[in-house]
């Protein structure tokens, strides 16, 4: 007797490889996914709230007049609408994400944890100072931690993020500069900077003056002295650079700058690679910020929310926005205004409402202790190691502009690809269909198609040589002609290469209905 | 170290390939004097995660949360129910652990809710297109100042008095460099005679409804008034669930609109991440600060979504960019958006209905007490009372019994002795009768 196979377990048997198309426009687990407002219907909602009818006798003739436009959907079409979405995405969680300048680590989920504890996510930032004693507690302990790894002595809490401690780093800097009563106008900014550098100090109205990278990947520190001058506010300077190296000359940069009277800022994006290891105040830095998103495993979020406490120098301290955090015999308190400081403060204004992202700083904080100094120190050892082990793997197929050793990101430039018709944006939509996510491309600007890859210290080395050998195929295989699989390339992505340009040309931010002709069609 | 995979076996064969001795030849060129050993940092080794979550619960349960206690602040953050689902769903790692959407064939999920967020935010304020979001509400201003700014070339802001004092102050640290900021002063309760101070060198006006002491305004009058003398109306709005019941900005007249996104879908957070919202007209669009997301085909013909007018940003412009923003409030957005989805049009209205009746039940009582005196007379959920004695001493006095009665206005206005006796006072859904009925207690005794 044989069995009945019907509805039993399937079996490898032949597989055909070609394509279907399917009858659904789904693929598998692929879903298309439409609009939320292509879904629903009127009346529905997701969430029961008793009707309360009002009166308009307090509403000061004010009352909304025509409807949002929302559409109405319940708990499951809403859970599972997003859920669609989120299976689009690439994640850490998911694989390695290579982005240089980014350090997309993992983000220990013990922080969302701790973040989602009431007493930091349910407490108001107006609610009596008597009733947030540990949430201030905690700010406390993380700026504690923050001035401890940068050896400076002070920290504005504040910024919401990597750029907003950038201009908030330049607003002290032109404080304590109008204090001095001194007008310097000029910030000198290195070519390879991030593209907030140059904006931040346009932004706090100085103008910019570029200093060119010398071909070695450092700073031209011969041409920035020659730059420094009595109308030189400051220098905005990566370290570790977005080449990847360190500032070989960076004490003798900041004694140049310091002796033509201008501050040093420094861009803390790179952090991660010396974090327990080198102390910023030791560099001669007067102000730098540090991305708790990069350094300290805050979630990206695809993109935000951040946060960008800013440490400052002795002679930027003073300057250190509103609100200060001070400690007394009643325990913490916030001095949220300027009335009975002591002569000595003097705070150049306020950065955001109230007292900066505590979200971000439990998270933080939750790392911080997890690690201990001595894991962050091991973190940033490995994050240098990993991405140096990148680099001497890779570098006899692809081109490095540089030599090593490099710090937390190995940079590659294109000069593998000349002749193969194969650019570095084709290299890194091909690695999508190897299921990574591409390196930083086109960044840093001073070399041609850049490749900046930042590893973190959270990959295995199990995990780090099935991406070397990956892209070592990848580069031979465009080396030798074969340049299939960089044509045209993502195609095992849920898009594939997307019309910018036509994106840009006529912009369309949002949705808008049809109207009733066309939809009948 | 439990989030670090390499072994010791692992590290000396990878220095082996490189051909380092140790790892102290990758870090050759730093300064010898700047290396420094374990012993330089004053701070405790690895901890479990048993440790860790011992000692910030220690520190969490210090704080008075919200929920435990009878809670009415506002002021420009506001409790409100978040239903489960939005939490549950922003913690997917494909939301969570994902960076800004720059390869968009592996972002589809993040660029889509966006480009659902810009929508949402658009049909909420009655304006034409929003951006990806801002830090919060208080930047969101500056940076909608700074594009006034821009767009008239002219360097005047006027400030409404009802403006919220951080956002004034916010406003004042950025707008001040390279213009000039001007702060009229209000009576609590009443719309102060801002069109008269509007001349040839105003870039804006920037008023907030409800204003921070709850009163809702009528944006139109000021809308003619500043476009009649060439400048632009910016409004604000710090509580956007009044949007579910009062006239949107954009119907008003409002050119720009800059917002708090806090009160849908994310928590009070001592103050932050909160997500900052901002709108305006199609004819200013590419003056916006801040992310876009756009539609556009990809190329086997299908919808998709891309990050779009991107040569108005920092990373391609430079020191030309419209702002030197970067990173956004993304995973509040996406909150947000959700959470918003969830009400649809319906539960919107319910909600900002339920809120509106809340409020005005808890000030119909509270104003009943002797002495005590309600000076908003139109308002959203947020209202002001006028005690007999300072404002600060009773709410520390109600403190102590566990009641969080609001934000005194001295809080925020430490300079203006018309306001010491000024309570800002917030009711939501959350806020149940049992709750008002024990502020209405304490609030008798406190002020007899």
């Amino acid at each position: 007797m044989t069995m009945n196979n019907q509805g039993r377990p399937t079996q490898a048997g032949n597989i055909e490889t070609a394509e279907l198309a399917t009858i659904s426009g789904d693929r598998g687990l692929d879903h298309e996914e439409a609009l939320i407002f292509e879904l629903g219907r009127a009346g529905m909602t997701g969430v029961d709230i008793p009707d309360a009818p009002v009166s308009d006798s307090r509403l000061g003739g004010q009352r909304r007049k025509g409807e949002v436009g929302l559409p109405g959907l319940s708990e499951p079409e809403v859970v599972r609408h997003y859920v669609r979405l989120s299976r689009m995405n690439y994640a850490i969680d998911a694989g390695l994400y290579p982005l240089g300048s980014c350090t997309m680590k993992h983000n220990p989920r013990l922080n969302e944890k701790m973040a989602r504890l009431p007493g930091f996510a349910d407490v108001h930032p107006l609610q009596p100072e008597s009733t947030v004693q540990g949430a201030l507690a905690l700010v406390s302990e993380l700026m504690g931690w923050l001035t401890a790894l940068t050896g400076m002595p002070a920290v504005a809490m504040s910024p919401k993020a990597g750029a907003h401690g950038e201009l908030c780093g330049m607003l002290a800097i032109k404080a304590a500069l109008d204090a001095r009563g001194e007008k310097r106008t000029r910030v000198l900014v290195p070519e390879s900077a991030h593209g907030t550098n140059p904006a931040t100090a346009a932004f706090a109205g100085f103008t910019v003056d570029e200093i060119p990278a010398k071909g070695d990947g450092h700073v031209d520190a011969d041409a920035l002295r020659a730059k420094l001058g009595p109308d030189a506010a400051a220098i905005m300077l990566t370290n570790p650079n977005t080449c990847g190296l360190f500032e070989r000359r960076i004490i003798e940069i900041a004694d140049a700058v310091h002796e033509a009277g201008a501050y040093f800022y420094c861009d803390g994006a790179n952090f991660n690679a010396i974090a327990g290891r080198v102390r910023p105040g030791d560099l001669g830095i007067d102000a730098m910020h540090i991305n708790l998103h990069k350094t300290f495993s805050t979630p990206h979020g695809g993109g935000g929310p951040g946060a960008g406490p800013v440490v400052l120098s002795e002679r930027l301290a003073p300057f250190a926005p509103l609100p200060l955090l001070v400690h007394d015999a009643n325990g913490f308190r916030m001095i949220e205004d300027r009335a009975g400081l002591p002569d000595r403060l003097k705070p150049f204004g306020r950065m955001c409402a109230f007292h900066g992202q505590m979200g971000m700083f439990v998270r933080a904080l939750s790392y911080m202790l997890s690690h201990g100094a001595d894991g962050i120190r091991q973190a940033s050892e490995d994050a240098v190691l990993s991405a140096n082990y990148i680099l001497a793997s890779l570098k006899d197929v692809m081109s490095a502009p540089f030599e090593g050793p490099c710090m937390h990101e190995a940079l590659f430039d294109d000069t593998f690809l000349e002749g193969t018709g194969v650019t570095t944006l084709d290299f890194a939509k091909a690695m999508i269909d190897e299921g990574y996510h591409p390196m930083t491309m086109y960044f840093p600007l001073v070399v041609h198609g850049a490749m900046l890859i930042e590893p973190t210290e959270s990959e295995s080395k199990e995990s780090l040589d099935r991406f070397i050998r990956v892209l070592r195929m990848m580069a031979l295989e465009a080396k030798r002609g074969e340049t299939a699989r960089f044509e045209n390339a993502p195609r095992y992505a849920p898009r594939r290469r997307l019309d910018e340009t036509a994106a840009a040309r006529k912009p369309i931010l949002r949705f808008k209905p049809k109207p009733l002709a066309q939809a009948a069609e | 170290m439990r989030y670090l995979p390499l072994t010791d076996t692992d590290r000396r064969h990878m220095l082996a390939r490189i051909g380092a001795r140790d790892i102290d030849a990758l870090f050759r060129d730093v300064p010898k004097a700047a290396i420094v050993g374990r012993d330089a940092f004053d701070l405790p080794d690895t901890k479990g995660e048993l440790e860790v979550e011992r000692i910030l619960s220690r520190m969490a349960a210090k704080d008075v949360a919200a929920g435990a206690v009878p809670f009415f602040c506002g002021a420009g953050a506001y409790r409100h129910h978040v239903p489960a689902a939005v939490d549950h769903l922003i913690q997917r790692s494909e939301f969570l652990t994902s960076y800004t959407p720059y390869q968009p064939e592996i972002a589809q999920g993040t660029l889509q809710y966006l480009f659902e967020f810009q929508t949402q935010v658009a049909l909420l304020t009655g304006m034409d297109v929003a951006n990806a979001s801002l830090y919060d509400g208080s930047t969101a201003t500056a940076e909608a100042v700074l594009m006034a700014q821009r767009i008239t070339r002219r360097p005047k802001a006027i400030l409404s008095g009802g403006l919220h004092p951080h956002y004034a102050e916010t406003v004042e640290t950025v707008a001040n460099l390279s213009g000039k900021v001007v702060r009229a002063s209000v009576t609590p309760g009443r719309a102060e005679d801002i069109a008269s101070l509007i001349d040839d060198q105003t870039a804006c006006v920037v008023v907030q409804s409800p204003d921070v002491f709850g009163l809702i305004r009528d944006l139109k009058p000021i809308a003619e008034a500043a476009h009649a003398r060439g400048a632009l109306l910016i409004a604000v709005v710090t509580e956007i669930v009044s949007l579910g019941l009062i006239e949107p900005p954009g119907a008003m007249g409002a050119d720009i609109v800059a917002a708090e996104g806090q009160s849908i879908g994310n928590g009070l957070n001592f103050g932050g991440p909160y997500v900052g919202l901002f709108a305006t007209r199609e004819k200013f669009l590419r003056q916006m600060p801040g992310r876009l997301a756009g539609e556009t085909v990809d190329a086997s013909g299908k919808r998709g979504f891309v990050l779009t007018l991107s040569t108005r940003e920092q990373h391609i412009r430079r020191e030309k960019a419209t702002s030197n923003i970067c990173t956004n409030s993304g995973l509040c957005c996406l909150a947000f958006t959700i959470h918003l989805s969830l009400l649809g049009e319906e539960g919107l209205s319910r909600l900002a209905r339920t809120n509106h009746v809340r409020a005005s039940a808890l000030a119909d009582r509270l104003s009943k007490i002797d002495g005590v005196s309600l000076v908003t007379p139109a308002f959203f959920n947020e209202f002001t009372l006028k005690l007999p004695k300072s404002a600060a001493e009773i709410v520390e006095k109600l403190a102590d019994e566990n009641i969080i009665a609001g934000v005194p206005a001295s809080r925020l206005m430490p300079h203006d002795p018309a306001v010491r006796d000024h309570l800002i006072v917030a009711a939501t859904e959350t806020t149940t009768d049992e709750d008002c009925a024990a502020f209405a207690d304490g609030l008798s005794e406190a002020v007899a």
